[in-house]
């Protein structure tokens, strides 16, 4: 067993796009923003120009409340780079909203993970040239 | 109106030697020599081409000196196929070669192959690459439906063991395989072990089509398109792997089946199901992949297909026997695409009858697939020997 813990070596990180910026503006102030649809409400994520549920182009950012639950999760052993310490636990969170996030969950044990457990996000500082902070996932009670 | 591909068959197939490094090529150099392999196949010349697909096409078309000439780029496996069966039947081109190779791109090893991690913004700081992504959604499937580690051991060694003894598979001779020999190598993404998942290696593989009423002059018992059908959500591993995603115009027809819509579309074209199914070239990233296959195309239900991999139907001699050649675990994975057409192939093999082991007696319908619901997209053809 082992603490998983963000990724600190030099990992592969985000190159923000125009569609992307907010998304990532908001991480670096500390929250987790993703798009609604103006006419139909639906969520939509990963950062797009068209809703994915009515295809309208009317979208507006939102703040997230942070608060999801875990989805699927693997446990990885081969890193896909030696950048990656192993294990690592990438998960697919379902947040409060009803859109869907690719993380890694991290403050716990690597054996302690299993589907429909509450989440938090929280942000690690990772740098590079576009000062990026990268959401993460652990644990919460309720 | 006729079957739309009434008038075309599969004429040629060839692999090159398949192995972890092949010395010596380079990606064009192995998929010219697939290229010429196939059109001696099929007992024709280079110049008879008049039409190519895949990624030997531009230099190829080049170096022959065959053009002008009809050409697509569509690289990935099936629906290359199917674009070149069309080109035929449109009366676009009358004989279309289809060849693809890659040696030389992928040596060194510490991290995982190039096509199983493009770069994005969403997934790549996370450490995802193909494994991850496919076992996301086995994960999703084993909380549904309380599928085991067992049942996707067995489907590995199953498929393991037919590359065990062909004399042509890069792993040719490394068994026999038990599920417990796969269930206790190490762990890649759980619930994966190494054994669960594909090699990687190089090779080079093509085929060619030609109109139906020159077939029969030709060298080989031609093989027919009875029906074909793809699906795609998207862009693979550019966004998380939901089992539920999708299903706007169908509710069924969510990212986990992929694969239903096409395999519905090629059964109704041929005019079969499941149960005429003969042989199931099944691609075979990873062994929970040929459950979820087995549930999207109607073989089993939905939740079932855990069972229905251990009841005896997948084995040699059982009623759908899988992926005969050994697939992406033990046969080859010849690189980027080189492994998306080599169901196609060995479908062909197996129709003809002359696969060298795990030949299938009076085999007439052979299923083919490609990719998963890791990647967003699954494509299917089914080929038979008899004329549609």
């Amino acid at each position: 067993m082992s603490m998983l813990i963000p990724q600190a070596g030099d990992i592969p990180l985000p190159d923000p796009g125009p569609i992307s910026a907010p998304y990532w503006q908001g991480c670096r102030a500390g929250v987790l923003r993703f798009q609604r649809c103006l006419d139909c409400g639906a969520p939509t994520h990963t950062p797009a120009l068209l809703c994915a549920a009515c295809t309208s182009m009317n979208l507006e950012w939102v703040d997230s409340s942070g608060l999801g639950e875990i989805y699927s999760w693997t446990r990885v052993w081969r890193p896909v780079t030696p950048a990656f310490i192993t294990p690592y636990v990438p998960i697919i969170v379902t947040m409060e909203e009803g859109w869907s996030i690719l993380s890694n969950l991290v403050g716990c044990e690597d054996d302690s993970v299993a589907i429909g457990q509450l989440v938090e996000v929280e942000f690690h500082h990772s740098g590079g040239p576009d000062d990026i902070w990268l959401p993460y996932f652990h644990h919460r009670s309720s | 109106m006729g079957h739309p591909f009434r008038d075309v068959a599969i004429v040629g197939v060839f692999n090159t030697k398949q192995a972890r490094v092949l010395e010596g090529y380079d990606s064009q150099s192995i998929a010219l020599e697939a290229a010429l392999g196939a059109i001696a196949d099929a007992g024709l010349e280079p110049r008879d081409i008049d039409g190519v697909v895949g990624g030997i096409a531009s230099n190829f078309l080049y170096q022959s000196r065959i053009g002008p000439a009809w050409r697509s780029m569509s690289p990935l496996g099936i629906p290359a196929v199917i674009e070149g069966a069309m080109a035929i039947a449109c009366g676009l081109a009358n004989t279309v070669l289809i060849a693809t190779g890659e040696a030389g791109s992928y040596r060194q090893h510490a991290s995982t192959a190039p096509w199983t991690r493009p770069t994005n913004e969403f997934v790549a700081a996370y450490g995802m690459f193909t494994a991850a992504e496919f076992a996301l959604m086995a994960r999703r499937h084993m909380h549904m439906y309380g599928t085991t580690p067992e049942s996707m051991a067995h489907v590995a060694a199953t498929i393991r063991n037919n590359g065990h003894v062909n004399p042509q598979a890069v792993y040719s001779g490394r068994g026999p395989f038990t599920a417990d020999d796969v269930l206790n190598s190490r762990m890649v993404a759980d619930p994966f072990h190494l054994l669960d998942c594909a090699m990687t290696s190089e090779g080079g593989t093509a085929l060619v089509l030609t109109h139906a009423d020159r077939a029969g002059d030709l060298a080989k018992t031609p093989v027919h398109l009875l029906g074909g059908g793809t699906d795609h959500y998207g862009p693979s591993y550019q966004h998380p792997p939901v089992w539920d995603l999708g299903g706007v115009r169908r509710p069924d027809l969510v990212a986990g089946h992929v694969g239903r819509r096409a395999a519905e579309e090629a059964f109704a074209f041929a005019g079969l199901g499941p149960s005429d199914v003969d042989v199931c070239e099944f691609y075979d990233p990873f062994s929970f992949e040929l459950i979820r296959q087995f549930e999207a195309y109607g073989f089993c239900a939905e939740g079932e297909g855990g069972d229905y991999v251990m009841s005896g139907v997948i084995e040699p001699g059982g009623r759908h026997p899988i992926t005969t050649d050994g697939g992406t675990m033990s046969f080859s994975h010849g690189g980027a695409s080189v492994q998306l057409f080599q169901r196609v192939i060995r479908g062909v093999q197996q129709l003809r009858g002359e696969c060298i082991s795990s030949q299938v007696a009076n085999a007439e319908v052979a299923m083919c697939t490609g990719g998963g619901a890791g990647a967003l997209f699954t494509d299917v053809l089914l080929l038979g020997k008899e004329r549609p």
